[in-house]
């Protein structure tokens, strides 16, 4: 050998956890940006179901508003959970190649992987969610809100996403394959048609208004829904956040915890 | 010693993979873990990469516990799996640096270093390549030169030739002696025994979980007798009688061929003592050769030579 580190380096504590973590995050927005097919449809297929729902099932569909400024809060947490489901691929790639024993045998703090992951997701996330709401406008969305609502929006949105990311990394932990990641994260595609996304709950039969009323999607989406539009929120804002932050909170402590203990084979 | 492990056990629910396995191994030697699939080899190895926990027993690198000291023990080794360990979608120098940042090396140290391993393993025109492109022997050199980032005390290396032509075989063997000479301990499982003969100081012989047999090469040989007779037969009738009749003596090498390898002290009285046995019993030998025992009747003999045996005999 004809050189070797000149300097014994020092392994944990604070700055090179940071530093940790910004190295993944560097490795996982990189890994984002060059898969080329995930980054196209997490932009393309909102943009694709705004136009599907707004020209082809808005018409036939009566929220007493101009339909687009109903849908777009939907379209946008629809949109999220595309970007989970992606996520938890990305994480079950990482989990089922050589490469996680490589991370997990070098000495990092086991959370700073995921945390690369998560924070990936919401920077895809946070750009597919400004084009849907930028063509939004240009198709004839037209939000009331003010700058503090805006943020208030974009504030709930973020920690929403935030909480999901978490959990679709906690369900790539978990798969077996990358295929049974994008199965397992699919009630994340699902869950927002049950809900106040695309059709006012009151037109639901009974049973599925109840489900649609305590799922988190809905609070999220009549919260967006209210800032951006003006409808009211209610109380539904307090639960909205209860429900971001649970969600963060349960699958932040789980996922990391399962990335830990789980082993191959 | 730099590698020690004591009294390590692993099960996984009710399958018990690794069964009280000692092992010691001396800075800057070479240790092949040696055994057939399923023996505990890359159970050791995870344990030892504070990968997985033991259920009991214990493993420390340089003194330090796998188990409760894990980060210090993640900063003196490294690990090259059987499975490529590398980002398809990153460039060769992009998969280096970040094990060097995350190696603590500094983004000074760590570009510097991965400038280094590229020329060392021939990959600087691909350096900016991304992974994805490269040939599968590319991949395992890069794969190799990410383990060398931080020139790790102790680097363990899991079935490093495995699927590999000829040619990257034995580059990757001139790329582990070259970390020997070094200064650089070795950990490595095969399944090759040829590889074990050549690389290792010392070799210890897996077989379902617990240590069949532990040595330098010549002491596993010496272990086996002192010479070997290959007895080759005309037909798998002959063959399976002679096992009968020789049983616990021999080895059978395969059911492709028809030999039986028996241990002998190399005397002119054995070698006459088991053609009479045979032919008193009316079993005809084709070719008789003698030499001195390798690695593969090691192998057969002390891993359970009956198992290997029982499959061979029953020709269909």
């Amino acid at each position: 050998m004809t050189t070797t580190a000149a300097v014994s380096p020092t392994h944990g504590g604070i700055a090179n956890a940071v530093g940790d973590t910004l190295t993944l995050i560097g490795r996982s927005i990189r890994l984002t940006r060059r898969n080329t097919d995930t980054l196209v449809m997490s932009i393309v297929l909102p943009l694709l179901m705004m136009g599907l729902f707004v020209y082809v099932f808005g018409g036939a569909i009566d929220t007493g508003t101009a339909y687009i400024n109903y849908v777009v809060p939907g379209i946008v947490l629809l949109c999220t959970g595309y970007g989970a489901s992606s996520t938890a691929m990305s994480v079950a790639n990482d989990m089922t190649s050589g490469m996680i024993d490589r991370l997990r045998s070098l000495p990092i703090r086991s959370s700073a992987v995921l945390t690369g992951h998560v924070t990936a997701s919401v920077a895809r996330n946070a750009l597919a969610t400004t084009i849907v709401i930028l063509a939004a406008i240009a198709m004839g969305f037209r939000p009331t809100a003010t700058h503090t609502e805006w943020a208030l929006a974009a504030g709930l949105l973020l920690l929403y996403v935030l909480a999901l990311s978490w959990l679709a990394a906690g369900l790539g932990v978990i798969a077996r394959s990358v295929e049974s990641a994008s199965v397992l994260s699919f009630f994340m595609l699902f869950v927002p048609y049950l809900s106040s996304a695309f059709v006012p709950t009151d037109t639901m039969p009974s049973f599925l208004r109840g489900i649609s009323e305590h799922q988190p999607i809905t609070p999220v989406i009549e919260t967006v829904r209210g800032l951006l539009t003006g409808t009211p929120i209610g109380d539904r804002g307090w639960v909205a956040l209860g429900w971001a932050v649970g969600i963060l909170l349960v699958a932040f402590a789980g996922s990391t915890w399962l990335y830990r203990h789980r082993t191959r084979g | 010693m730099i590698v020690e492990a004591s009294g390590l056990r692993k099960a996984f629910g009710s399958t018990v993979v690794l069964d009280d396995v000692d092992l010691k191994v001396e800075e800057g030697s070479v240790l092949a873990l040696l055994g057939p699939n399923g023996a505990g080899k890359t159970t050791i190895v995870r344990i030892l990469t504070t990968l997985s926990r033991p259920d009991r027993g214990r493993a420390t690198i340089a003194g330090h516990d796998v188990v409760r000291e894990s980060t210090t023990v993640r900063g003196m080794i490294s690990l090259t799996g059987q499975y490529s360990a590398v980002d398809d979608e990153q460039t060769g120098r992009e998969n280096l640096v970040m094990v060097g940042r995350l190696m603590h090396l500094g983004r000074r140290g760590a570009r510097r270093r991965a400038m280094e391993l590229l020329e060392r393993f021939d990959l600087v025109e691909a350096k900016d390549r991304r992974v994805k492109g490269y040939s599968g022997g590319m991949r395992r050199r890069l794969d190799l030169a990410m383990s060398l980032v931080a020139a790790p005390r102790v680097i363990f290396l899991d079935e490093p030739t495995t699927g590999l032509d000829p040619a990257s075989r034995t580059t990757m063997w001139a790329a582990i002696t070259e970390l020997v000479r070094a200064g650089t301990t070795v950990v490595l499982t095969t399944q090759y025994l040829e590889e074990a003969d050549r690389l290792a100081d010392r070799i210890v012989l897996l077989d379902r979980g617990r240590v069949a047999a532990s040595g330098t090469a010549d002491d596993l040989k010496a272990q086996v007798g002192g010479e070997r007779l290959d007895l080759e037969f005309a037909d798998p009738g002959e063959l399976a009688r002679a096992v009968d009749l020789l049983g616990g003596r021999g080895s059978v090498s395969g059911p492709e061929r028809l030999v039986l390898g028996v241990a002998s002290d190399g005397s002119a009285d054995h070698l006459h003592r088991v053609l009479d046995d045979l032919r008193s019993a009316g079993v005809g030998v084709a070719r008789v050769t003698s030499h001195r025992p390798t690695l593969d009747d090691v192998f057969l003999t002390l891993t359970a030579a009956s198992r290997v045996l029982a499959p061979a005999a029953v020709p269909a």
